[in-house]
């Protein structure tokens, strides 16, 4: 067709036009032949073997269900796992009194009142042909006293089952989570990602957590067995064969030893750690107190141990390290110190002399430091050490909320950390453009104030405030936070390492980081704010106390009036580092009403890296709640 | 003006012979979703509404002049790319694609106006270049292909792409691409395949793996394929009578008012059922060569032979599918599955060949 420069002849063209038609009817008439050969094949040759398959002789199709995958610490103790047992089940549909028959099973095998309304429960939302468990975990001696009478049961049959086991319970479950029904929800969610085939037979899915948020990992292949089956539905003849594999196991970067002391440590208060290696991100140990038992809901939990969950003053669902938002307090200061230089609103070495309160130019209102009388002269160092309002105060209105706003927002604050577990909350980094969206209200000088501090609008979670001091301690370069530090594949035998990228480096003067950090690190020795949690470590520890006030502040949550008062206590926290040096550990904890952090928060720090620095394990502990606090952050 | 006068003139934009067979077509469609929807009247009079309210739409374009009809194809392919681009950024997911867009009041499927809009914009490209035609005008019309199936074949639609590229390959053909570049292209892509495939994700392998052999995936796709080759087979050559098929009624056929209600209709009615069945569609697709090779303007040609050719092909790949002889795409069978958008589309098509074959019948009087 190269070039016709001329104008075409026309019935030459239209010649060829009909040559392609032509072409074009040979070929509709190639595909119909296609089509009636194959429907000859099919409807006469093949006619008597489709026949058969069609009229006498059903495929079923019989999905084979994995195994999930195990879940490790660090060092491979097991976190969660799977063991075989034997439970009892009914088939709803060949069963013809539901009622009678579980009455009858009841004096064979114990039935409690939990069994029966998880029975119903089941029941309720079941779907076709499923057969429903009455009782699980059924001993030896029950299943043999069910095999003889097994003939007075159509529709009733013992299973082997896979259970999943959480070895620590409470002590991971804001970590694990957990595993539970599929129920219609999860049925339209796997529809939608096209995934419902793989699940073809499977019970469970992974509802919170780990479990949750690395289902495709755990889950596995589902196996799958073609068989003829005869009317009555028994298998007769095995077609084919496609075995399932099993769950990739993950390897956590959390070591199980140091999780368990971070939790006994907190005693009785309730509160949140979490605890990264600075160097790359890997989730040490990640707290939240009170946990709960997330066996409880692997097979649907009873209305009455989820009314004592959910309605506890204790709030033990919710997951304080990943969705809990404090105000940050005076940990927020070290980040505060390093925007003044940043901008150079401050130099190391400007003192200013404090009274003991600070007032913005022309007006009365004072804002009043934690010490009575104020702290004399000071400048930055000592401003950390002993935790000065005044300074700051002052410092964060020179600086001003845009200059604050655009420090903090690069260190992660009011941005999800993009931890590897679902249902992290972002926490609240105000600006101004927020306040006015939010409240239809322009900033106010005094709005900035209270920021310097880190009251008034600020809002942080335990697991933002952890990565913000990873990033400190790594002097600035941030790695993303993760809890799995290895996918173990079943099938290849193949280990998929998830690499420790830096996410940024914030590139802030080696000068800058060296004030801050030495501050830090005098905060534990006499004269600083938690000189006694570090009394007589051997090794150098780097630290903030923070108090974040309750009252006033919004924090979603409903606390039980009749305890008012003890509820409203302060929340106390703690960020550290340590070695002070060569930082290998950093965390944060925060114990909700525990009051100050340098008395209640910091001694658990303390425990936490004796034991990662020195592998030492603590004594059981004198009950920290019963000390009188004197100091103040 | 009379009755008559009036009924005349109703029908005078009508091509008979190709309103029957897909008359016809329709009203097998009704009888085996009756069947498919186990005797119930659900699916029929819906597919009804379907019916009327495509069928309305085709007697419009068939009215309308063919200098309209080519006045539109630049603002559809326009408004279609648009769309999909749309789509690309905004779009719903729904099963693991991005297919849907939301627009507020109703959401719409982009590709399936593509369906029509990417045949008219060549066709009409062509037209403009009749008279200078080189190689480059081949090169400018592949690409306004292109452009829409590698964003389609991105959400991903894979099926939708590969039809879409079916229909403007078409136009290509019937404009005279030469065979030497057509050869070219086949070995560019056989030798490119390749590439691409160790390009793709293993996951992707797998599942153009299980394309091929549907045992692998027994419990998704799969299934379906063994159920209606069952069906179809145990159909004999007399079927086993309307409303008699047992993988119909007892559950075993998955999407059987959709893209498998051609294996209700094979199981129900055997060999003969296809032939006549095959019959129909050859039927229309005759009628529309016969419109085809009346057509007087280049644009008229590529259209209607576009139009023909890519409803035989929609008809035989679900037939194929169904019959276990081509991988499952989500293709249904034209004029007969279940559904309002295909209706339309198809209906939209015919329209069109109706107005190229009784508008220059009105010119050459």
């Amino acid at each position: 067709m190269a070039k016709h420069v001329e104008l075409k002849n026309h019935l030459r063209e239209i010649f060829y036009f009909r040559l392609r038609l032509a072409i074009s009817i040979g070929f509709v008439l190639l595909l119909l032949a296609t089509l009636l050969v194959r429907f000859a094949y099919l409807q006469v040759v093949r006619h008597d073997y489709y026949q058969t398959l069609a009229e006498t002789n059903r495929i079923s199709i019989v999905p084979i269900v994995p195994n999930r995958g195990l879940i490790l610490d660090r060092n491979g103790v097991v976190l969660a796992h799977n063991y075989s047992g034997y439970t009892l089940e009914i088939t709803p549909n060949k069963t013809a009194n539901l009622e009678a028959t579980i009455n009858e099973l009841s004096a064979l095998v114990e039935i409690t009142p939990k069994d029966r309304k998880r029975f119903n429960k089941l029941l309720a939302e079941r779907r076709n042909f499923e057969t429903l468990m009455i009782r699980n975990r059924l001993t030896d001696e029950e299943v043999a006293r069910f095999a003889a009478q097994q003939y007075r049961f159509p529709g009733v049959e013992i299973k082997a089952r896979l259970f999943r086991d959480y070895p620590y319970g409470t002590k991971t479950a804001h970590l694990i989570g957990y595993i539970g029904r599929i129920n219609q929800t999860d049925v339209e969610q796997l529809e939608e990602n096209d995934l419902a085939a793989n699940y073809r037979g499977s019970d469970y899915i992974g509802k919170t957590g780990l479990e949750q948020s690395y289902e495709s990992e755990l889950h596995g292949a589902t196996g799958v067995e073609q068989v003829e089956v005869d009317s009555g539905g028994r298998a007769i003849r095995m077609l084919s064969r496609t075995p399932p594999s099993s769950g990739n196991t993950l390897v956590l970067s959390i070591d199980a030893k140091l999780q368990e002391i971070a939790e006994q440590s907190f005693g009785n208060f309730r509160g949140a750690l979490v605890a990264i290696d600075p160097n790359n991100g890997e989730v040490l140990a990640f707290v939240s107190k009170p946990g709960y038992d997330p066996s409880l809901f692997i097979d649907g939990i009873d209305t009455q141990s989820w009314d004592e969950l959910n309605n506890s003053p204790d709030v033990p669902l919710n997951n304080r390290a990943l969705r809990g938002q404090y105000p940050p307090g005076s940990t927020i200061k070290p980040f505060m110190a390093l925007a003044g230089l940043n901008y150079n609103i401050r130099s190391p070495s400007r003192t200013i002399s404090d009274p003991g309160y600070f007032n913005l130019p022309g007006s009365s209102h004072q804002y009043r430091d934690w010490k009575q009388g104020g702290h004399g002269t000071v400048d930055m160092f000592k401003s950390i050490v002993i935790s000065c309002d005044t300074y700051y105060y002052g410092l964060a209105t020179e600086m001003g909320i845009d200059n604050i706003f655009s420090f903090l927002s690069r260190f992660g604050f009011g941005k999800k950390t993009g931890l590897d577990l679902e249902g992290e909350t972002s926490g609240l980094l105000p600006s101004q453009e927020w306040k006015m969206k939010r409240y239809q209200q322009k900033w106010y000088a005094g709005d900035t104030v209270s920021v310097g501090i880190g009251q008034g609008y600020n809002l942080v979670t335990p697991m933002q405030l952890a990565y913000a001091t990873a990033t400190l301690a790594n002097d600035g370069v941030g790695y993303k936070p993760h809890l799995v530090r290895e996918v173990r594949s079943s099938r290849s035998r193949e280990n998929r390492l998830i690499e420790a990228k830096p996410a940024f480096d914030l590139q802030i003067p080696p000068a800058h980081l060296d004030l801050v950090k030495r501050a830090m690190a005098a905060v534990t020795q006499p004269g600083g704010t938690a000189a006694q949690a570090a009394a007589g470590a051997p090794y150098r520890m780097a630290g903030k106390t923070g108090t974040a006030q309750v009252v006033g502040m919004k924090q979603g949550e409903k606390y039980d009036a009749s305890k008012l008062d003890e509820r409203h206590r302060d929340h106390a926290w703690f960020i550290a580092f340590a070695p002070a040096e060569q930082p290998k550990i950093a965390l944060v904890v925060l114990v909700e009403n525990g009051g100050h952090g340098g008395s209640t928060a910091a001694p658990i720090a303390r425990k936490v890296m004796d034991y990662y620095l020195l592998g030492k394990v603590p004594q059981p502990l004198p009950d920290v709640s019963d000390k009188e606090v004197e100091e103040h952050d | 003006m009379t009755r008559r006068q009036l009924w005349l003139r109703f029908i005078a934009h009508l091509d008979l012979p190709l309103l029957l067979g897909i008359g016809l077509l329709m009203l097998t469609s009704l009888l085996v979703l009756y069947s498919a929807d186990n005797a119930g009247w659900g699916r029929p009079l819906s597919q009804m509404l379907n019916i009327v309210v495509a069928l309305t739409c085709m007697w419009l374009i068939a009215n309308l002049p063919l200098h309209y009809l080519m006045r539109t194809a630049v603002p559809i392919y326009l408004l279609g790319m648009v769309l999909l681009i749309g789509v690309a950024l905004f779009g719903e997911i729904s099963h693991g694609a991005r297919r849907w867009l939301n627009l507020g009041v109703t959401t719409i499927q982009p590709s399936e106006l593509m369906k029509i809009g990417v045949p008219l914009m060549m066709a009409w490209y062509f037209e403009k270049h009749e008279a200078t035609l080189t190689l480059k005008n081949y090169f400018v019309a592949a690409l306004l292909l292109l452009m829409p199936v590698a964003l389609i074949a991105r959400q991903p639609d894979l099926g939708t792409a590969l039809l879409i590229s079916a229909s403007g390959f078409y136009v290509l053909f019937l404009a005279g691409l030469s065979w030497r570049v057509m050869g070219g292209l086949l070995v560019a892509a056989l030798a490119s395949a390749p590439v691409l495939w160790s390009m793709l994700h293993d996951y992707q392998r797998h599942r153009i793996l299980m394309l091929f052999d549907p045992s692998q995936d027994a419990l998704g796709k799969g299934y379906h394929t063994i159920q209606a080759t069952i069906a179809v087979g145990s159909g004999g050559i007399l079927g086993k009578g309307y409303l008699n098929g047992t993988q119909t009624h007892l559950d075993f056929l998955p999407e059987r008012t959709t893209d498998f209600i051609f294996a209700v209709y094979s199981e129900e009615f055997g060999l003969l059922g296809n032939l006549i069945l095959l019959g129909l569609y050859s039927l229309v697709i005759g009628r529309g060569f016969i419109i085809t090779a009346n057509a007087s303007t280049y644009f008229t040609r590529l259209m209607a032979g576009s139009i023909t050719l890519t409803f035989a092909t929609y008809a035989f790949v679900n037939m194929g599918m169904v019959s276990g002889i081509l991988p499952v795409v989500g293709v249904p069978l034209p004029l007969v599955s279940y559904g309002g958008t295909s209706m339309l589309t198809l209906l939209l098509g015919f329209g069109m060949l109706m107005s190229i074959e009784t508008h220059q019948k009105l010119v050459k009087t």
